[in-house]
């Protein structure tokens, strides 16, 4: 994704043009545009209730006030509700992708016509609105008595999850040609040993990807938790924390921004961790297929 | 044949609960065990059309996905084009641009209500600062809650939508752009001439796939404003979701959905048409 562009004439009259100062501000302008709204959070949270309310207040806190900090974790059960979000987004990722793995490999080697019906189904389903698939899954999970558990959720993501991954793990799979598999069986490898020693290791960056979207997607879900999730202990984060601005949050902004902070942080990590991977997987999944 | 039973899971957890969604509009299910559904045809849309909350909040879908979309899709190609050139600072800028898209809905809407704070909030501050209005409610002001949303928006999208044209930029062949140079074409005609054309395939993958998102959206906007004030924000999805699990509708709620779906592939196939045009002259 880095990859350095060749230096080309445009860029000497680009330069003529626009002239390199005016770049530099436009681009400091869009990254303040675009980070400084996460500066505030993690300021705000260090500010003590008087100077949150002054509108007159600078940017920084006068002194490191943890007061919001440890009011955040005790009020809202925030180390609960994490552990709930890690619990179910892995959970998810791997039903996902055992269900999807087989079932891409199916598709990408089964005869066009199947192909066609099977891409124009994931392509109808990313239209359709939540709505129309949380409906039935709510009257599934009720006849199971799986509502308000962590088990129905985690099947909620599977199958929210479930068409993007097969569209994802099929894109590389047809990266991986037909000839390398027949080669394998030439060499008198049975079918499951070319498929796990040939097929499976060509495909760990897709699978990576694949995962990385699935576990992405759940843990920052709301919607589906707000429609299951009822009792206060089995709270995802979001939840906990949209809850937590419904109840308190117009009083207590410095709590708030406190738990809000302590709640980025695991997402910030992770994906610094994954952001380079998690582009180009997609990428080669969804814009290339 | 074999392949077969790969396929079954599938079909189970994703084509069912799908088809019985699409089914469901056409009955009188409501919430609660054991309550008897019946089909009752088109009764749902015929409710539908004059139901005037409903087209309502239909409209302010198209105009909030719209303006998202379209100022989304400008903002990044920008900032894509200036990630594009030799700056410095251009790795560290990048990774910083990206801030958004780490932060789940619920966490961005948070953040944006604390900045919008019509008391506390820098957005009014900073008004204030250079001599403005500094008294703005803007998530409870019928004037500017859907503005204000929909720069949020903007916001919590751009990442992505970068991300996908920057690809495609570094992709742009290079000797096109020398040839171009060459016979004179100056910068603005060469990006209008040919970065645009080899960037089209992408613009449209893009631009149609944060559509079909911003139409959808939920989290940010229930978070933020809960669709008020007036209804003002109300997306159709806030509302189909009041309708299934605050009223216990269902069906008619499963027949918003259908509604939702089928005109935005009318749409969608519109602007297919229009592209695929386009390519052809």
């Amino acid at each position: 994704m880095t990859r350095s562009v060749p230096p080309s004439p445009l860029r000497h009259s680009i330069r003529l043009n626009l002239t390199r100062p005016m770049q530099y501000l436009a681009l400091l302008a869009y990254v303040g545009f675009l980070a400084f709204p996460l500066v505030f959070l993690a300021t705000a949270a260090l500010k003590t209730p008087g100077e949150l309310q002054s509108a007159s207040g600078g940017i920084l806190p006068a002194t490191l006030y943890l007061g919001n900090l440890e009011s955040a974790l005790t009020k809202v059960n925030l180390l609960g509700a994490l552990g709930n979000s890690l619990g179910v987004a892995s959970a998810s990722t791997v039903v996902v992708i055992a269900i999807a793995l087989p079932a891409a490999y199916a598709i990408s080697r089964a005869r066009a016509r199947l192909k066609g019906v099977a891409f124009a189904w994931i392509l109808i389903s990313q239209m359709f609105p939540f709505i129309l698939i949380v409906i039935p899954l709510f009257l599934l999970l009720t006849s199971f008595g799986l509502v308000n558990s962590l088990a129905g959720l985690t099947l909620v993501y599977s199958v929210w999850c479930l068409p993007f991954a097969l569209w994802m793990l099929q894109g590389h799979l047809a990266h991986v040609p037909l000839e390398v598999e027949e080669a394998g069986a030439i060499d008198g490898a049975g079918r499951l040993r070319v498929l796990s020693s040939i097929v499976l290791p060509l495909l760990v960056p897709g699978i990576v990807a694949t995962s990385l979207f699935t576990f992405i997607t759940a843990y920052s879900d709301f919607f589906f938790a707000l429609v299951t999730i009822r009792d206060e202990r089995l709270q995802t984060l979001p939840l906990a924390l949209a809850r937590f601005v419904g109840a308190e949050g117009v009083v207590q902004l410095g709590p708030l921004a406190a738990a809000s902070l302590i709640a980025t942080v695991p997402s910030l990590l992770f994906f610094a961790l994954i952001q380079r991977r998690l582009s180009s997987g997609l990428l080669a999944g969804a814009i290339k297929g | 044949m074999l392949l077969l039973p790969a396929l079954i899971p599938v079909l189970l957890l994703s084509v069912y609960p799908l088809v019985h969604g699409i089914v469901l509009g056409f009955t009188d299910a409501q919430a609660g065990y054991n309550r008897p559904v019946h089909f009752n045809g088109i009764e749902n849309y015929a409710r539908l059309m004059s139901n005037e909350l409903f087209w309502s909040s239909f409209r302010v879908g198209v105009i909030w996905a719209l303006s998202v979309t379209v100022l989304q899709f400008l903002a990044a190609l920008g900032l894509a084009l200036l990630l594009n050139q030799n700056l410095r600072f251009r790795g560290a800028a990048r990774v910083l641009a990206l801030i958004p898209w780490a932060i789940p809905p619920v966490i961005i809407a948070i953040i944006w209500r604390l900045m919008l704070n019509p008391t506390a909030g820098p957005v009014n501050s900073a008004l204030a600062a250079v001599g403005l209005p500094h008294d703005i409610n803007w998530l409870g002001d019928p004037t500017f809650a859907l503005p204000a949303v929909i720069v949020v928006g903007v916001w919590a999208g751009m990442p992505q939508t970068t991300v996908v044209l920057l690809a495609g930029l570094q992709n742009v062949r290079s000797d096109l752009h020398e040839a171009a140079a060459l016979d004179g074409a100056g910068a603005l005609r060469r990006f209008w001439h040919v970065t645009l054309p080899s960037l089209r395939p992408v613009i449209f993958a893009i631009t149609t796939l944060d559509f079909i998102w911003n139409f959808n959206q939920f989290a940010l906007v229930y978070v933020l404003t809960a669709g008020g004030p007036g209804g003002q924000t109300m997306l159709p999805m806030l509302f189909a979701y009041n309708e299934a699990f605050k009223y216990g509708n269902f069906g008619y709620a499963s027949a918003m959905g259908n509604v939702m779906v089928v005109l935005i592939a009318l749409t969608l196939v519109f602007y297919l048409r229009h592209q695929a045009k386009e390519r052809q002259s």
